[in-house]
């Protein structure tokens, strides 16, 4: 960005930097949308994705029969659709009455980047899972139990008012700290949740 | 108040990552919010932004776009509500399908999306075509007989358990507040209670994942109750993108409450019926404003589930009925039972269901969460395949029973003996004697109705998600069905009876089983979750007709009056009360004649009410009142002696104004004077710092007399927000009531147990 865009535009440049924050995570998501919604917008209807289906009952001595074809919604009806017709001319209208004709389209291209998209996210979630309960405990150094468990149940205010507050300046300085302290965090947060839901039963019973 | 995140100036990218910091303003977890307080806040920040912006047009834009911000978020949420929605059915379609075999053509498709362009599809095996084989066909090439039987039963009952292994681990591992319904903890938290990571990504992701796979794995739940728990965490997740939602707990809940809205739309296409759902079932408070928007949510998200096209009919649901048939006034009467079992059934299942959750809560049933997951569906799995109504989705089965018989269905359902000579359209079959498929049919609904009445009681509440609906529409959907078809026999062998003389002639098309079938569905779920209106137009929105409100409105309202009959709660209210949430509900109704006196705290021989002094305790009096109690606040008083009542402090902002005082301030230290006045005391000379915090105080805090009745009480609570009210006597502090003590107090009213309430 020009250097001079923090003296034109202050107000502006202050509203995006604060903005950053959010939108990093928000970012992925519309990417995500913007990818799902793409391919249906872009689809073009190849001749595999639309049809006009026939249904006809069994009539006299003829069985029934499924007739399936490729045309437009104008011409979808029992007359341009049934080939070769069973029945001899006089009959066809009879017949064409008890005829059930619909027009139905799908789009290929949007079934194939759903599932493919859906098999992707659950494999990377499988793997993450394999990954945090088989290889994360083993090439973590094994931290010593921080606090028994008897002090989850400490007064946490006591905890926070008796304690040295962390100065926030001094932050981690590379990036992969803070992924690594966002991470430890998380995990942190996931596991607090499933003590309230699985372990005490307080939520969610 | 200085925020830490902005003390390096602009933050880069990787700000994210870091630590928020807590400042003044925001709540801690599992407390309740200030609604009052959110409400003057956001009203400061819409001032403060109308009178900044007539200063220059940069301002006079950014009032615009604060305006229409609203508009915006809702416009998110339906796009994203709708995108996940479409490709929640879509997987499910896939995943389903492939319990029982592959498309050889290209794996990513369903059956019946395999077999659309084959031409080998013949009337009477219209299912079949040589792309998609069973697994016992890919795996042994035999498609009949006993080894193929067992083969495929043996893989579908692996592939149930593959499925739902793998959600029950994710939800463990990654999310696990994903699982359940989600409906009853977004009805607390929409009525103002705080659970952080309810709605975060992380639970969007993993619900949005395990929902598909637990639906495909045939397990007998829903997909709408999570839908609208994924829905309102898109809704949270977009109004944080956003300042004016982001940092006001009161108007991020109306973006909620239209989220809600949104969900149900795209769960059942009915968007006027998931705006009346979210304003009848789910919010607590909802303002006018939020209709409008409710309804553009709801509508953008049904839109773009519509042009994902899921099911390949441009229908939203997969069971959408399009016949017009008339019903007659003497079939009321069959209608009226069906909503008298519908009312015994939701009674049934609520008991049922609760005293299930409350052992699973209570024993040792509840350590093995994982193992319960799988036993139950190996259970589901190994009942449900012989039975071929339940060995297909339930979505297809209430599809197919909702559904008229015309010529040309050759379903066992229709297997009806035709008149060879017959020519008449296709719309317009009379009643016809039932043939043996008929008969057939009829048992094997009967058994499925029983099973999926047992194994629902004990899908419902597992540690995965689960839905309601469709489970209860299902088991209304069957006995509507054996009702319709019973009274479509009698009306055909006996067209000669009074009762049905006068409407059905021989030759003529009288009773339409499918709806039956409707109202069935109707009846059950308005007995389960005791909805009125929001049922009745979800229900036609489903039917695109009107001329079915009547016994529709029939059946939901005598379901929910013998319901009712039994208990007064529906399965989200059981729920709430089962886990102890403190949610105050809009529909009880308190009628005792307690006062105030009777509820408050400190009671007859109780220690003494816990005060702040306006000007003589110092800060190591109030760390020391703080650390030896847990109350969330402490009124102020003017002295010991004479206790009039000055403010009322919350214990989270005294805490971290006087952390922040000793950090920061020069001279606080543990005998400094904590005032609370506009100007500090007349103190002797060296004597430390005072510590001014009348900016945390507030002022106006809510008093009633010790003698108001409880039942205004409680409505100042209910109608307010209020989390705690002080009782005066003569200007004099006598006491507190917070709404935990209401909720026991009407608890113990009600003789239920008042020590369930848990939260603060």
């Amino acid at each position: 960005l020009c250097p001079g865009w923090e003296f034109l535009f202050p107000q502006a440049s202050t509203m995006f930097a604060r903005c950053t924050r959010k939108c990093a995570s928000s970012v992925l998501l519309l990417v995500l949308l913007c990818c799902v919604l793409s391919p249906p917008a872009q689809a073009r209807k190849s001749s595999e994705d639309i049809r006009c289906k026939c249904i006809c009952p069994p009539y006299r001595n003829i069985s029934g029969h499924i007739y399936n074809k490729n045309v437009s919604q104008k011409d979808c009806n029992c007359l341009h659709v049934v080939e070769p017709m069973p029945v001899p001319g006089n009959d066809v209208e009879a017949y064409c009455l008890l005829c059930e004709c619909k027009y139905e389209e799908r789009s290929t291209t949007t079934i194939k980047v759903i599932i493919i998209i859906y098999l992707s996210v659950v494999g990377a979630l499988l793997l993450y899972m394999a990954f945090l309960v088989l290889v994360d405990p083993l090439i973590r150094k094994p931290d010593a139990y921080t606090q028994p468990l008897h002090n989850e149940e400490e007064n946490e205010d006591a905890r926070s008012l008796a304690a040295v507050p962390t100065p926030s300046g001094a932050r981690a300085n590379t990036v992969l700290e803070r992924v690594e302290g966002a991470q430890q965090r998380w995990k942190r947060q996931v596991q607090e949740q499933r003590k309230t839901v699985f372990d005490r039963h307080k939520m969610l019973s | 108040m200085v925020n830490a995140g902005d003390m390096n100036g602009s933050g880069n990218l990787m700000d994210f990552l870091d630590e928020p910091f807590p400042d003044v303003g925001t709540y801690e977890d599992f407390h309740t919010i200030d609604w009052l307080r959110e409400k003057s806040r956001d009203t400061d920040h819409h001032r403060k932004i109308t009178s900044k912006s007539k200063e220059s047009i940069w301002e006079f834009i950014k009032s615009l776009l604060d305006a229409w911000s609203g508009w915006v978020v809702m416009l998110l949420i339906g796009l994203l509500a709708g995108t996940l929605a479409g490709v929640i059915d879509l997987a499910v379609d896939w995943m389903t399908d492939l319990k029982e075999g592959v498309c050889l053509s290209a794996f990513w498709y369903s059956h019946e999306q395999c077999c659309w362009t084959s031409n080998e599809t013949t009337f009477d095996d219209r299912d079949k075509c040589p792309q998609w084989q069973k697994w016992s066909e890919l795996l042994v090439s035999q498609s009949e007989g006993a080894s193929a039987y067992i083969l495929n039963y043996f893989l579908y009952i692996m592939w149930a358990l593959c499925f739902a292994f793998l959600a029950v681990s994710l939800v463990r591992v990654f999310a696990p507040y994903a699982c359940g319904s989600g409906i009853p903890e977004i009805k607390t938290i929409l009525s103002g209670f705080i659970i952080r990571g309810y709605l975060g990504k992380w639970t969007l992701l993993i619900k949005t994942v395990t929902l598909v796979l637990v639906v495909s794995s045939g397990l007998s739940l829903g997909k709408e109750g999570p839908l609208v728990h994924v829905a309102c965490c898109c809704g949270n997740f977009f109004s944080s993108l956003f300042s004016k939602y982001s940092k006001n707990e009161g108007k991020r809940r109306e973006v909620l409450s239209a989220a809600a809205a949104a969900g149900v739309s795209v769960a059942f296409g009915a968007p006027i019926g998931g705006v009346l759902f979210s304003l009848e079932e789910v919010s607590y408070y909802f303002p006018l404003k939020t209709l409008w928007r409710s309804f553009f949510a709801a509508l953008v998200a049904a839109f773009t589930l519509r042009s994902i096209n899921p099911f390949g009919n441009s229908r939203l649901v997969l069971f959408y009925v399009e016949y017009h048939t008339p019903w007659y006034m003497a079939e009321l009467f069959p209608f009226i039972l069906l909503g008298v079992f519908g009312g015994l059934w939701g009674t049934l299942f609520i008991r049922c269901n609760i005293a299930w959750c409350r052992r699973r809560k209570t024993t040792r049933l509840g350590k093995y969460p994982v193992l319960e997951v799988i036993v139950i569906t190996a259970i589901t799995a190994i009942i449900a395949y012989p039975n071929p109504y339940t060995r297909r989705s339930t979505s297809e089965l209430i599809s197919e029973l909702f559904n008229d018989c015309g010529a040309l269905e050759s379903s066992q359902l229709c297997d009806y003996i035709n008149d060879p000579n017959m020519t008449r359209p296709v719309d317009d079959i009379p009643d016809r004697p039932a043939g043996p498929g008929v008969y057939t049919a009829m048992w094997q609904l009967a058994l499925a109705l029983v099973f999926k009445i047992v194994i629902t009681i004990f899908t419902f509440g597992m540690k995965i998600p689960s839905g309601l609906f469709i489970p209860s529409m299902a088991v209304g959907a069957m006995a509507g069905r054996m009702v319709g078809i019973g009274v479509e026999q009698l009306a055909y062998h006996h067209h000669d009876w009074i009762i049905f003389r006068n409407w059905c002639r021989p030759g003529a098309d009288c009773v339409t089983p499918g709806l039956y079938a409707m109202v069935g569905a109707a009846a059950c779920l308005g007995g389960v979750t005791r909805m009125t209106v929001s049922l009745v137009v979800i229900m036609f929105e489903l039917t695109g007709g009107l001329e079915y409100i009547v016994p529709l409105m029939a059946a939901a309202v005598t379901s929910k009056w013998v319901a009712d009959a039994f208990g007064k709660e529906g399965i989200y209210e059981a729920h709430i009360h089962l886990n102890g949430y403190p949610f105050l509900d809009v529909k009880d109704e308190f009628t005792h004649r307690t006062l105030a006196t009777d509820v408050m705290r400190p009671r007859r021989g109780e220690a003494p009410l816990s005060v702040l002094t306006q000007d003589s305790m110092t800060v190591e009096d109030v760390e020391t009142l703080i650390k030896e109690t847990d109350y969330n606040g402490f009124p102020v008083v003017v002295s010991k002696d004479s206790e009039r009542l000055i403010g009322f402090a919350q214990r989270r902002e005294l805490i971290l104004a006087i952390k922040n005082a000793r950090q920061r301030q020069d001279g606080v230290v543990s005998n400094s004077i904590v005032y609370f006045t506009e100007d500090p005391p007349e103190l002797p000379p060296n004597s430390p710092h005072p510590l001014k915090l009348r900016r945390i105080l507030n002022l106006s805090p809510f008093t009633v007399t010790d003698h108001t009745p409880m039942e205004t009480v409680v409505d100042i609570f209910r109608k307010l927000g209020l989390r705690q009210c002080l009782v005066t006597r003569s200007g004099r502090l006598l006491g507190i009531i917070t709404k935990k003590d209401v909720l026991r107090h009407m608890a113990q009213m009600a003789n239920q147990d008042p020590e369930s309430i848990m939260f603060n």
